[in-house]
């Protein structure tokens, strides 16, 4: 993956943060992550889904970089990366239903509140399992390994 | 047209899955059904076998939104089978606690999840747009409840300190200080909130609701208290202890719902939640509290399940004011926890979550395993009313359009507040027309 430092132009350092929980299996693929980064030196925060707490994170900064799992029938540790710039169309599309609100809802949120970080960058990965207690699955560990150097790499000065 | 039916098939804005079905014969309405398929989550069954001590944490993952409510029944049921009473600095703290998941969750229902019933749009982000300074306030609103529980629980979400007879950490001074602060904005922010939501353009819809709440001679019940009934206006409140609910409330299987659903005295129908509490409790107000209730003109008992939103507008006052009062006041208890050793038996816990009372009760036996365990969650409870209270609005309308008649429902149930995750342990509306 050869992308240009994520740094936004002129504005405060980017913020890192791994979604999901470490209790479903591969959902815990995106604190995982935060956990490797913080290790290789880089600020990351771990959430468990809040998203008035992911709002709350990114408001004001220049670049955000979000890590989440994903189920879309790819292969098990596919990483996919994604690039949303305020202004630029819809991002992921909201859920109903229930109070658990999604990353979607926390983009369309924060739009409408004007509190998008001036870049953000969502890397999913494909998860295989995402039963209680199942701990990440090996392609997923490996892709998560993977990808928290690349972050690592491309957040540097 | 004689026959119809209107369904709904996956409610929003509600916590877990469900759907409604409404079924009308010759312009009545033959039947209703409130149909939570989110699958169970037997609980009560992984219960078994577990030590006393565990009961807390396991209990709280029934739900992220009211996790501290699971965890001070199940600390109390327990502590009451225990013949301790944990009471004084360590029964504050955990007031404390308890103020910072009733903020959490009122604040996001109020400003998310509710208020765009009221302003005609479909949810709480398309609402953003228009009305951005008061999403701003619920999410400041929802922040500091959410510092409070993190500062007092360990995180803001399933909290990790709470044991059987305390705390394992009691925070120091200093700890607290910076949430006091943001609570003192927060108060501000709460009385605002009641000023906005009492301007709403409410139906002109009274129940004769039988309410049930936990009634505490000093406190507007929270954490614990008497159960308290009033079966009807101009009825005598009825009150026994926690420990003979039993006897009063049973718990029954209907075919369509994943849920149990709760009769008191042989009769379904009854509420618990916000409603309840504020007509069975509301001269134990905070003094902001009571006269933010005042002047929104709530009167001393409200009858119209839409000012749901009101009385929890108030009641985030309360626990706003009441949790500065605490925190003032606050020493850190030395010990965090009280020496409680198991005892066999039987133990009944009971405290109001943000949504109406949750009862556990636990049998342990002589090495300390749970034999036994029973979960009364609100929504279980209020299940059989909400069907209630759809069936008088839906009748007189069922000429209406399906799209709209199924949007009213929803919010009909939106007025409870739902959890269906904690029952099924929400809505898809299907209204039949035969």
């Amino acid at each position: 993956m050869s992308e240009p430092p994520l740094q936004g132009p002129g504005a405060a350092g980017p913020v890192v943060v791994g979604l999901g929980s470490d209790l479903r299996g591969d959902d815990g693929a995106g604190p995982a992550a935060a956990r490797l980064l913080r290790g290789l030196g880089v600020a990351a925060l771990e959430n468990d889904g809040d998203p008035a707490e992911l709002i709350e994170a990114w408001t004001g900064a220049g670049t955000a970089v979000v890590i989440d799992a994903a189920r879309s029938g790819e292969p098990p540790g596919t990483v996919r990366r994604y690039r949303h710039v305020p202004g630029s169309g819809g991002g992921p599309g909201p859920r109903s239903g229930s109070h658990a609100l999604s990353l979607g809802d926390a983009v369309e949120l924060g739009r409408a509140l004007g509190r998008l970080p001036g870049e953000l960058v969502v890397y999913t990965v494909e998860g295989e399992r995402f039963g209680v207690g199942d701990g990440l699955s090996e392609p997923v560990r490996q892709a998560v390994g993977a990808l928290a150097r690349t972050i690592a790499r491309d957040l540097r000065p | 047209m004689t026959h119809r039916t209107i369904r709904v098939g996956g409610l929003t804005r509600v916590e877990g899955e469900g759907g409604l079905l409404v079924r009308a014969r010759g312009g009545r309405v033959a039947e209703v059904r409130l149909e939570i398929y989110e699958p169970p989550r037997f609980f009560e069954a992984l219960l078994r076998g577990r030590s006393w001590t565990e009961a807390p944490d396991l209990t709280a993952r029934v739900c992220g939104i009211c996790p501290v409510a699971y965890q001070m029944s199940a600390c109390q049921a327990l502590e009451s089978l225990c013949g301790v009473t944990v009471d004084g600095p360590l029964r504050d703290l955990r007031l404390l606690l308890y103020y910072g998941e009733w903020i959490e969750s009122h604040a996001l229902h109020i400003h998310l999840l509710h208020a765009p019933d009221f302003l005609g749009y479909p949810s709480g982000i398309a609402m953003a747009a228009g009305h951005r300074a008061e999403v701003e306030r619920g999410l400041a609103l929802k922040k500091a409840g959410n510092e409070l529980v993190a500062a007092v629980g360990g995180r803001a979400v399933h909290p990790v300190n709470v044991r059987v007879g305390g705390f394992y950490r009691a925070p120091g001074r200093a700890e607290l200080a910076p949430v006091a602060e943001r609570l003192r904005h927060a108060l501000d922010a709460a009385l605002e909130t009641v000023a906005w939501v009492s301007g709403f353009d409410f139906p002109d819809v009274e129940h004769d609701y039988r309410f049930l709440a936990l009634r505490h001679p000093a406190e507007y019940a929270v954490l614990s208290g008497e159960v308290a009934v009033s079966d009807g206006p101009g009825l005598p409140v009825r009150r026994w202890p926690v420990e003979e609910w039993p006897g009063h409330v049973a718990e029954e299987q209907v075919p369509y719902s994943t849920a149990l659903r709760a009769r008191l005295d042989g009769r379904p129908g009854y509420l618990t939640g916000p409603l309840a509490r504020y007509a069975l409790n509301a001269g134990r107000l905070s003094p902001a509290a009571a006269r933010a209730a005042a002047e929104a003109g709530l009167g001393p008992v409200c009858r119209n399940p839409y000012r749901t939103i009101v009385v929890r507008a108030v009641e985030t006052v309360h626990a706003c004011e009441e949790a500065l009062r605490l925190l003032a006041a606050y020493t850190p208890p030395d010990p965090p926890a009280l020496p409680v050793e198991p005892r066999a038996g039987v133990g009944h816990g009971a405290s109001e979550a943000p949504r109406g009372t949750l009862y556990h009760r636990y049998r342990v036996d002589e090495a300390g395993l749970i034999t036994e365990a029973a979960i009364v969650p609100p929504t279980a409870q209020n299940q059989a009313r909400i069907e209630d209270d759809l069936r008088a609005l839906v009748e007189p309308r069922l000429d209406l359009p399906a799209e709209r008649l199924a949007a009213l429902c929803e919010a009909a149930v939106r007025n409870h507040d739902p959890c269906i995750s904690c029952s099924a342990h929400f809505l898809d509306l299907r209204v039949s027309h035969e």
